[in-house]
């Protein structure tokens, strides 16, 4: 089994191969540069390293959301249009389930949260059980308060990771009622090689999905949609008023 | 010579578009996926709604365009992609699926311009057409009067200051109850009204006698509105509609019938979704007849966004030599002729 995986959720874009237990190249790149530039070229400088010959990837993997918006996207036309030309299928990996594969094997609960702006973080509660990934939350767009009540009322150690925790440190470092802890720098942020380790386990459930079916789960609705669910809603209760 | 088989995708605005067009003036399929019902609820097209519609459907949309001109990804020599102008979270979704679409089948990528896409559909059913002619391409996000002095080389005479023309018939459309897409709605209503109703002010612009401004023309139609308003007046919908279309029409052909008179342009043709309005094809029609000089449109289908006019851009490109690497971004202002 060889899986290819992309991750440009975040400020960082990363790219790996695995291949049966081994981790053969991953591409990892944290600066302002626009994915869009980056992630193919990266992923064009691992094939030549390893020589790949992208016919013999089964599954292509993407960090497929919460993220930033235009990023989801522009990792996922990649994975759609390797999965069109190459004729493989995709698996869509939560992106926080990628980044808490980051921290397998620990004993605490793993907290990853990346800032969702509008005083909101993406964020999840997972726990590694008998070497396998549980999710204690489901992936969610909820403001910070509302994960640390959380990790308070379970009452475990937890290790927190993500861009959201340098974004929240104040906060979380006031009202955590547990032990905490921050990932460091080599395992706070998203790796392509977890996203593909974390594909894996969806091949085994056989979640696995068309290239043409893939799209970005973004938690989210837009701007626009949002706004005008608010404004229906006004207008509803004005009508029963 | 050997044919050439562009696979072209557009995906700039509102339409998820594929296309496969042979030596860049025979189209094998043209699929386009329009998302016009959705942003209708908003009143206009919402940028993070399109980018959201174009990352479903592309791939579909892709393999329909593939399937119907009986040709596989490995028939194809070239792929065409849009990479500006447009809306830049639009337009990255097609250039990322064609980079990597291009990537894995090491097929030779072309970025294309959105505009040079527009006047290059007029190639398509005009099989006679070569440069040089002007062009007047007239959109919801362009106007532009060029003159296209070979393939892949232009040269703007002249530009909108603020509204594009079709961004002007969108806004009075709303403003007089027709609702989205304004241009289709504004230029059946017409047929029903008096183009010389209402005295709307044809802009012209001190030391750019080329240029353009409707952003006045707009304002003055709203004026109107919202005067019989006060009064207590209805107003004649099809009048302010016809009189509104005209005073576009009157300034677009103005302009053009200059430029044709200045610089002895034998050929001019329209493009973009306004071209397919009917008062100004038969205004501009009626005007080039009298001055000798072709006249060239592209049917409807061809005037709005649609990925086969890309493919006749992406032809001509290619076949120049342009080639686009995997770090070709989205350029959301992109300017006609630069690269």
């Amino acid at each position: 089994m060889k899986i290819l995986a992309l991750d440009s959720s975040g400020m960082v874009a990363s790219a790996a191969v695995i291949e049966e237990g081994r981790l053969l190249a991953e591409y990892t790149v944290n600066y302002k540069k626009t994915h869009s530039q980056t992630l193919l070229p990266m992923v064009d400088e691992i094939v030549k390293m390893i020589e790949l010959d992208l016919d013999s990837i089964d599954v292509i993997a993407v960090a497929g959301g919460p993220g930033s918006f235009t990023g989801l996207r522009i990792g996922s036309a990649t994975a759609k249009g390797l999965g069109l030309a190459l004729g493989k299928p995709l698996v869509n990996v939560p992106t926080l389930e990628g980044l808490a594969c980051n921290l397998y094997g620990t004993d605490r609960v793993i907290c990853p949260m990346m800032d969702a702006r509008r005083n909101q973080v993406y964020t999840g509660i997972y726990d590694f059980r008998e070497d396998e990934l549980e999710i204690l939350e489901g992936q969610m767009a909820v403001p910070v308060q509302n994960v640390i009540e959380k990790l308070n009322q379970l009452g475990r150690a937890v290790i927190l990771l993500g861009d959201g925790t340098a974004v929240y440190k104040e906060v979380l470092e006031k009202e955590l009622q547990v032990p905490y802890s921050f990932a460091p720098p080599h395992l706070n942020q998203q790796r392509a090689s977890a996203v593909a380790m974390r594909a894996l386990d969806y091949v085994r459930q056989g979640k696995t999905e068309t290239a043409a079916q893939h799209q970005p789960d973004y938690l989210r609705v837009s701007q626009a949609e949002r706004e005008r669910k608010e404004r229906l809603k006004q207008q509803e209760t004005e009508l029963d008023a | 010579m050997k044919d050439i088989k562009i696979l072209a995708i557009e995906s700039s605005c509102d339409e998820t578009a594929a296309s496969v067009v042979k030596n860049g003036r025979e189209v094998l399929s043209n699929i386009i996926s329009s998302q016009i019902a959705l942003h209708t609820l908003y009143g206009g097209v919402v940028p993070e709604i399109a980018s959201r519609k174009h990352i479903e459907k592309i791939n579909q949309v892709i393999e329909q365009a593939l399937r119907e001109a009986e040709v596989t990804l490995d028939d194809i020599d070239a792929i065409g992609v849009t990479y500006g102008p447009g809306l830049v979270g639009a337009l990255l979704v097609g250039v990322a699926e064609a980079k990597a679409i291009s990537y894995a089948k090491n097929i030779p990528l072309v970025g294309v311009h959105h505009i040079e896409g527009h006047i290059s559909a007029n190639y398509i059913e005009n099989k006679d057409l070569e440069p040089p002619f002007a062009c007047l391409v007239v959109s919801g996000g362009h106007t532009h009067l060029v003159t296209v002095k070979d393939y892949g080389t232009y040269e703007i005479l002249g530009r909108t200051r603020d509204d594009a023309a079709g961004e002007a018939f969108d806004k009075v459309a709303r403003a007089i109850g027709l609702g989205y897409p304004g241009g289709p709605k504004i230029d059946r209503v017409a047929k029903e009204g008096n183009p010389d109703a209402i005295a709307f002010p044809r802009a012209r612009i001190a030391e750019a006698e080329y240029d353009f401004s409707f952003s006045g023309l707009k304002s003055a139609v709203l004026n109107y509105i919202n005067g019989c308003k006060m009064k207590g007046e209805e107003i004649s919908v099809p009048d302010v509609a016809a009189s509104f279309q005209k005073a576009v029409t009157d300034v677009l052909v103005e302009h053009s019938m200059h430029a044709v008179e200045e610089f002895g342009i034998k050929k001019l043709a329209i493009a973009g979704g306004v071209a397919s309005n009917s008062a100004l094809r038969a205004a501009m029609q009626e005007a080039c007849e009298k001055r000798g000089v072709a006249f060239y449109h592209p049917s409807p289908v061809l005037c709005t966004d649609n990925a086969a006019m890309i493919g006749a851009a992406a032809y001509y490109e290619f076949i120049r030599g342009t080639r686009s690497d995997l770090s070709l971004n989205a350029v959301p202002n992109l300017k006609l002729g630069e690269r």
